[in-house]
């Protein structure tokens, strides 16, 4: 380093960065893929001065050095420009030359990425590894007296039911006197959770879209999925598709004048309605599609001019209170629909949660209730938000559900469980766990990602710039030279993968309980945990 | 495994021919407990059909407690069976003060009342006898109830029925039920016995009820005093069968409905589609999922057995006109009806409610995919 080089308070060197590229200079072709991919320019070539030494070995000529140069990868030390671990060099690297290494210390780059003011942004998810829903085990096996099912040879019914369900005796007096019984769908239990075309690249939503379709239409898998807050295309608005389809409105309404408007058109009514009154990732706060993102079909589909940036407000601006948003919102959007599908808030993990889910239980066109923990994937929030904001599911969940015992009402409205499921891969263990607390299904997001179109994210702080568009696998740009990366029909298998082997998976939990006819939904006595105190918390057995 | 019998016979019977049985299935069960419920009785209670009578184990600080409770509420003695027991109680069988059978007199004022209102009264007597008691424990009530006679012990079925001497000309019924228990996730309780009674109602099953704790919590959320108990797993049956029966106003063939609900093609093609699918989402949390065979009893007399969905339990039902019997094996059937023709004997499948009719003349097959009786 020169001794005039500046050093100003944010000049930070490789050691300080999270991510350190090793690169291999023997094995370098110095091709320039790594350079060329690299979503963030975060390496370039270097052109490097080495000295060398010459000894000379007889004593009549005289030693010399002469400085030579080489080429090979630098790696850039500006925060704006700091490596983010997706390993994308490494992935096309032809000699497996280079690999991003996570530094042994956290970096110091957590103190400089607020550069002019501006705290930081990033999609993924709360940088925690693991989780308590992965400590959670199965405990009552059948045994001896009654033995355990065959996963692979009996019948199973794993469905739940999204929408408001009559206690039995008013079910049978509505039934006798034709009087109206509110919509139920009886679906799988594994739901796509909301991810909005705009967050998505349009290969990922189609993916999404035709996977889900096939498990419907071939595999006789009654699989749902979620538009997120960005309205939805016309077309699918206009098809039998869109019976597999939960429509999201939100706090910013986008791309609703467009529902609204194709009502009159569509073939089929949608599965449901989800309003969303908050996110796990960022309780609180809003939806955010940062501008880079917004192109001019995403403008299109939203109903918003391209190229800026769309934050949706913490709140339904037209209403003050939740009592409000279901005396108005669920209604309307039941009557929307002529009341024949329905509709449910979602909300982030909160102490408040049980608030929110009395009020419900007094509204009959309350269909259900989604419940984020904080463990939840996003596109776009601001690090604070998804890193400190929120509440952890399990609790929420099972405080939520003994709490409809208590009223009589666990059959009536269904909850639904999201944030987190699957964060270490351990999608079916966690959803059975979230169900056996109390949930009546599970949704979604980030495991789908990472499981149908190899999203790199984690929760080590590795890539999530999904909030920028430069997504290096293509599933959250809305560049064509990115996310033409992506094949829908890949993405597509992949979704029917990933729920073949979850239901198979989820047949070897329930199969050795002895449960097989009805999904074992706050089956508590099937669970157990070696942390004491989560084990009273959740009221389940402490085991160790 | 748990081993049961029921019989319902033209000529009252006594209890003894159904533990007989149970014996010779004792292969199935470990003698850890025997359970005993008896209906349509003969002898001295035939001629006092509407006296409730009261069943259960006292010490004799509880028969005083009892009979002061009683005679405050203005119920009076109408009769009783007493046991004279042998000095030395069998090893296995716990030493009990007084085994009670007790038929009353209503209290005057009563008089007028009409059944539903009397149900309700009996119930609520039995369910604050039974607290006295577990607090105390010198009270185990098992039934209330008028035509009704239940016993429930600790020790082998065969045993226990020779040492209380239940071979009597006074003791004999046209309905019984009989279970000989293995005891297996729960604490040794002699409410954890079967059969379980509730309002007329009375069950008892073979198997383990995996689905317990949901269903448990649904009961328990009705808000009806007489969801309690739960000892058992298996009580909730009877439970559920009342909740059908009384709170639906349903008849007996839907309680498959409600407990083993139909699946695919055939729940979307059953004439009564609409209806079903009511039910079984709004009765969600009734669905049993385990290996479960339940034999029950109703007020009219009738005698059924129920399989779950996917038959893993055994049960046969045969016999003649004027005597049928239900068993978990053909051998308790063998014993107690040799005479009967065999090529009738009946063992429901998966969808099949099998019922014995208060005529006793025939077994009644009720498939799951036959229409239901129209609701009134």
């Amino acid at each position: 380093m020169p001794s005039n080089r500046p050093i100003t308070p944010s000049s930070l060197s490789i050691k300080d960065l999270p991510w350190q590229i090793h690169w291999n200079k023997d094995k370098c072709t110095l091709c320039g893929s790594c350079t060329a991919v690299c979503p963030v320019n975060a390496i370039e070539l270097g052109v490097f001065r080495k000295r060398s030494v010459e000894t000379a070995l007889g004593i009549n000529r005289s030693s010399s050095s002469v400085f030579k140069v080489y080429q090979g990868i630098r790696q850039k030390t500006d925060p704006a420009y700091s490596c983010i671990g997706c390993a994308m060099c490494t992935q096309v690297c032809p000699n497996d030359a280079i690999m991003p290494m996570k530094s042994d210390e956290v970096g110091k780059l957590a103190y400089h990425i607020n550069q002019g003011g501006q705290p930081r942004r990033r999609g993924g998810r709360r940088n925690v590894t693991g989780g308590l829903l992965d400590q959670i085990k199965f405990i009552r096996i059948s045994m001896l007296t009654d033995p355990a099912l065959d996963a692979g040879r009996h019948e199973f019914e794993l469905r739940t039911l999204l929408g408001r369900v009559l206690p039995p005796e008013e079910s049978l007096a509505h039934f006798k006197s034709n009087g109206w019984i509110p919509p139920v769908r009886e679906i799988y239990p594994l739901i796509i959770g909301s991810m909005s075309f705009g967050a998505l690249s349009p290969p990922m939503w189609e993916g999404l879209q035709m996977g889900v379709t096939y498990l419907n239409e071939e595999m006789n898998m009654p699989v749902r999925v979620c538009t997120g807050e960005g309205g939805c295309p016309p077309r699918l608005l206009r098809s039998r598709f869109l019976q597999y389809v939960i429509l999201q409105v939100a706090s910013g309404y986008f791309g609703w004048d467009e529902i609204i408007h194709a009502i009159p058109e569509m073939k089929v009514d949608p599965c449901a309605i989800e309003i969303k009154y908050g996110q796990g990732a960022k309780p609180g706060d809003g939806g955010l599609l940062m501008w880079n993102k917004v192109n001019n079909l995403i403008a299109a589909i939203r109903g918003v001019p391209a190229g800026i940036s769309l934050p949706s407000p913490p709140t339904h601006q037209t209403q003050y209170s939740i009592e409000e948003s279901v005396a108005k919102m669920i209604q309307s959007m039941s009557m929307a629909w002529g009341f024949r599908v329905p509709v449910y808030p979602k909300i982030s993990a909160t102490s408040t949660a049980l608030a929110v889910l009395n009020n419900l239980t007094r509204n009959a066109y309350a269909s259900g209730l989604a419940i984020d923990g904080e463990d939840g994937g996003t596109g776009a929030a601001y690090d604070v938000s998804m890193n400190s904001m929120g509440h952890p599911i399990a609790t929420n969940i099972r405080d939520s559900y003994l709490n409809l015992v208590a009223l009589g009402k666990q059959n009536e409205i269904p909850l639904f469980a999201g944030g987190g499921v699957g964060k270490s891969g351990n999608l079916a263990s966690n959803a059975a766990a979230l169900i056996m607390l109390g949930a009546s299904g599970v949704q979604i997001g980030k495991y789908i990602m990472q499981a149908a179109a190899g999203c790199l994210g984690s929760e080590t702080d590795r890539c999530n710039i999904c909030n920028i568009g430069l997504c290096p696998k293509g599933i959250t740009s809305q560049d064509p030279r990115l996310y033409r990366r992506l094949n829908p029909e890949d993405v597509a298998q992949r979704v029917v993968d990933v729920y073949l082997s979850f239901d198979t998976e989820l047949k070897k939990i329930v199969a050795p309980l002895g449960r097989s006819t009805s999904l074992p939904i706050g089956m508590s006595d099937a669970l157990g945990i070696n942390d004491f105190n989560a084990a009273e918390r959740l009221n389940i057995k402490y085991v160790v | 495994m748990c081993r049961l019998f029921a019989i319902t016979s033209d000529t009252p019977v006594s209890p003894l021919v159904a533990l007989n049985a149970l014996d010779v299935m004792r292969e199935g069960h470990d003698g850890s407990g025997v359970g005993l419920f008896l209906r349509d009785l003969g002898g001295a209670f035939d001629e006092m059909k509407d006296a409730p009578i009261l069943s259960g184990i006292f010490t004799k600080e509880g028969i005083k407690r009892l009979d002061t409770f009683m005679m405050n509420l203005g119920f009076m003695t109408k009769y009783k069976i007493s046991f004279k027991l042998p000095k030395n109680t069998p090893e296995g069988i716990p030493k009990r003060d007084m085994y009670l059978i007790r038929a009353y007199e209503y209290p005057e004022e009563w008089e007028g009342r009409n059944f539903e209102e009397l149900g309700k009264e009996l119930m609520n007597i039995r369910l604050t006898l039974r607290e006295k008691g577990k607090a105390e424990q010198d009270m185990i009530v098992f039934s209330f109830w008028p035509d009704v006679i239940m016993l429930k012990e600790i020790g082998d079925p065969l045993t226990v029925g020779r040492y209380l001497q239940l071979d009597r000309e006074d003791l004999r019924a046209r309905v019984i039920m009989a279970q000989g228990r293995q005891n297996t996730n729960y604490a040794i309780n002699l409410y954890a016995c079967h059969p379980f009674f509730l309002q007329g109602i009375s069950t008892m099953t073979n198997g383990e009820n995996t689905a317990f704790v949901p269903i448990k919590e649904f009961l328990m959320s009705r808000g009806f005093p007489g969801y309690t108990g739960f000892q058992s797993d298996s009580e909730v049956f009877t439970h559920i069968l009342h909740y059908t029966l009384t709170k639906l106003g349903l008849g007996l063939e839907a309680y498959k409905h409600i407990i083993t609900p139909l699946q695919g093609a055939a729940f979307e093609n059953h004439p009564n589609a609409l209806l079903l699918r009511q039910l079984k989402q709004s009765c969600r949390s009734m669905i049993i999922d385990g290996p479960n065979c339940v034999i029950g009893s109703l007020p009219d007399h009738s005698l059924f057995m129920v399989q779950d969905r996917k038959k893993l339990r055994p049960g046969v039902v045969g016999g003649r006109p004027g005597q049928y019997a239900f068993s978990s094996e053909i051998c308790g059937l063998d014993a107690v009806i040799p005479d009967r023709d065999k090529s009738k004997d009946f063992q429901p499948m998966h969808l099949d409610t099998a019922i014995i009719g208060p005529d006793r003349q025939e077994i009644k097959i009720c498939h799951q995919t036959d229409p239901l009786p129209l609701l009134h």
